[in-house]
């Protein structure tokens, strides 16, 4: 079922506040990860708001739909995403990566409602989403596994053991989607570590793959809703994003990987995200 | 303690999880192409739809493992002692002992015993690096009856479990109605020559040598630690105030093994000296069983002789 212009607007307007969420949020704790944050913010919300079956008012409702951010330094848009859903007060995230917050530096699925797994160390989350999915299947319980994973994350081994499992159980309630921002640490992806041509990779270890603008609402949405038709076999989603995004002076720049803004900084991205 | 009836710790291991299959549907097992061998082929028989093969991938196996125990399940993840808890340490840290899930971890072919496949595969720091998780329990089992309570207990513990299991066929200590409990050591015998703290195969052997010393007259005690963590600390200081000897042995480093967290208990509530046999931190090598059970001095003649050494 197309979503209509309007909700899609509501949905851009939300993802604006969950980015100025997130700038304050690493503002704030004077550390964290703005640019692989900033660059996923639009499918958390395409997701969250719109495509996965969850209640906030029930987050531990054993029939929801699972997320795991394998990424898990992004957290700080997983936590807006989360706060903005209502899952928990907005005023929590203002003690993000503080001593005594459940906003832990990476996510840590005891402290908080909402989070479906702990992560941090890379190239871990994908098995864990085929076990959830494996669940649902020997349960027959229907529900379906979300897993983001940054696309210089899977560099790791685990993550093509991953893959291969994925395909070899058929994995048709999983849905893989790599944020795929072009930009690690150490400079560009292809220079640090070449994961192209992901789409013939991914295709080859056996996934439906799909290639979308990931900051763009309304194609993410459009391919969340063709995942859910595939059968027999995963689906990966590569959605190319920018890092940063959203935050001129961010945009694009590997250095805003793991950096706090400054004051005149900080004022400056909340100035430039508006709707 | 019949000599001549030996079983494989692997071999306990399998059966105990048949008899959880038939009483659970949650259990679920996966293995990393060793199901023959670590014996969790003998629940894939019975149970095939709750039975994962995950290939030789282990930190896919661990990751896999903990996304299922997140959704309910209680998964029994079956491999080598030195992949599991070698392979795979970063995804039991952090996907399994981290987010406190409930995922049963059984590193079979642990220590020398494993023989001829060598060094590489003789797994001798696993006690180390299991117990030093927080959230993680660790068992080393000795014989059937203990690994059988092994299993069934682990399954009743809500979070991450380590099951310690051999290759090598070892006797059968106990009969049906020994009762275990978690954190509690078995103490076999009150003789006050000596107390000798074992754990996995290296139990029996004290058995051995308990009952030679005492046709010459030695009266020792022997403890079987099966829950290295969380330890015994009651039993370790009662036997250093009533013993006049105390030695550890297993089948593993001595460092950050049976015997370190012996010492540890000692160093902190009762200052005794302790004895630690076992291996003296390097790598195993090739050989059967029995041959280098008496190369590293694990067996109840060198037990022996340290009980009568000054």
């Amino acid at each position: 079922m197309r979503v209509s212009d309007d909700d899609i607007r509501d949905l851009e307007r939300v993802a604006v506040e969950v980015r100025k969420s997130v700038v304050e949020e690493v503002y704030l704790a004077k550390s964290g990860h703005p640019g692989g944050a900033l660059s996923c913010v639009d499918i958390l919300v395409s997701l969250y708001f719109n495509q996965m079956n969850i209640n906030p008012e029930k987050p531990d409702d054993e029939n929801r739909d699972r997320f795991i951010l394998s990424k898990g330094h992004a957290c700080a848009a997983l936590y807006a995403v989360l706060a903005h859903r209502g899952y928990f007060d907005k005023e929590l995230l203002k003690g993000f990566r503080k001593l005594g917050s459940p906003l832990q530096g990476h996510p840590d699925k005891n402290k908080l409602p909402g989070i479906d797994m702990s992560s941090g160390s890379l190239g871990q989350g994908l098995s864990i989403a085929n076990g959830m999915a494996l669940s649902s299947k020997l349960d027959s319980k229907g529900f379906r596994v979300y897993c983001l994973v940054g696309d210089g994350e899977i560099q790791e081994g685990q993550f093509w053991e991953a893959a291969m499992s994925s395909s070899h159980y058929k994995l048709d309630n999983l849905c893989l989607i790599v944020d795929k921002n072009n930009l690690q640490i150490d400079g560009r992806t292809k220079d640090v570590m070449n994961v192209d041509p992901l789409n013939k990779k991914l295709e080859s270890f056996g996934f439906e793959v799909f290639e979308v603008d990931g900051n763009n609402i309304d194609e993410v949405i459009s391919v969340l809703q063709k995942v859910k038709t595939i059968k027999g076999k995963p689906c990966a989603i590569i959605a190319n994003t920018v890092k940063g995004k959203g935050v001129s002076y961010m945009e694009n720049k590997e250095e805003w990987h793991g950096k706090a803004p400054n004051e005149e900084e900080f004022n400056k991205a909340i100035e430039e995200l508006k709707f | 303690m019949d000599i001549d009836n030996k079983k494989a710790t692997r071999q306990s291991y399998g059966e105990a999880l048949v008899e959880l299959g038939k009483k659970n549907n949650n259990i679920v097992v996966l293995d990393a192409d060793l199901s023959t061998a670590t014996k969790s082929n003998m629940f894939k028989k019975e149970f095939p739809e709750r039975f994962f093969d995950m290939g030789i991938s282990e930190q896919d196996m661990m990751g896999t493992a903990a996304g299922m125990a997140s959704c309910g399940k209680i998964p029994f993840a079956s491999t080598f002692a030195v992949f599991a808890a070698g392979r795979s340490y970063d995804q039991i840290r952090n996907s399994i002992c981290y987010p406190k899930l409930n995922v049963k971890i059984c590193g079979s072919h642990s220590g020398v015993t494993v023989g001829e496949d060598g060094a590489t595969h003789q797994m001798l720091e696993d006690i180390s690096i299991m117990k030093a998780l927080p959230n993680m329990t660790v068992f080393s089992v000795s014989d059937d009856i203990e690994t059988k309570w092994a299993v069934s207990e682990a399954a009743k513990i809500n979070g991450p479990v380590y099951i310690r299991t051999c290759r090598a066929k070892t006797p059968v200590i106990y009969n049906e109605n020994q009762e275990f409990e978690l954190g509690k050591a078995v103490k076999i015998g009150d003789g006050t020559d000596a107390t000798i703290f074992a754990t996995g195969v290296t139990v029996s052997e004290a058995v051995l040598a308990k009952e030679e010393l005492e046709k010459q007259g030695i009266n020792v005690r022997v403890v079987d630690i099966h829950t290295i963590k969380p330890i015994d600390s009651e039993m370790i200081v009662k036997c250093a105030k009533e013993t006049k000897k105390l030695i550890s042995i297993e089948d593993h480093n001595v460092i950050g093994g049976l015997g370190s967290s012996i010492a540890d208990v000692l160093a902190e509530e009762y200052p005794q000296k302790l004895i630690k046999m076992g291996i003296n931190d390097r790598f195993g090598e090739s050989g059967t069983s029995g041959e280098l059970m008496e190369k590293f001095n694990l067996l109840s003649v060198d037990i022996i002789n340290v009980v009568k050494s000054n």
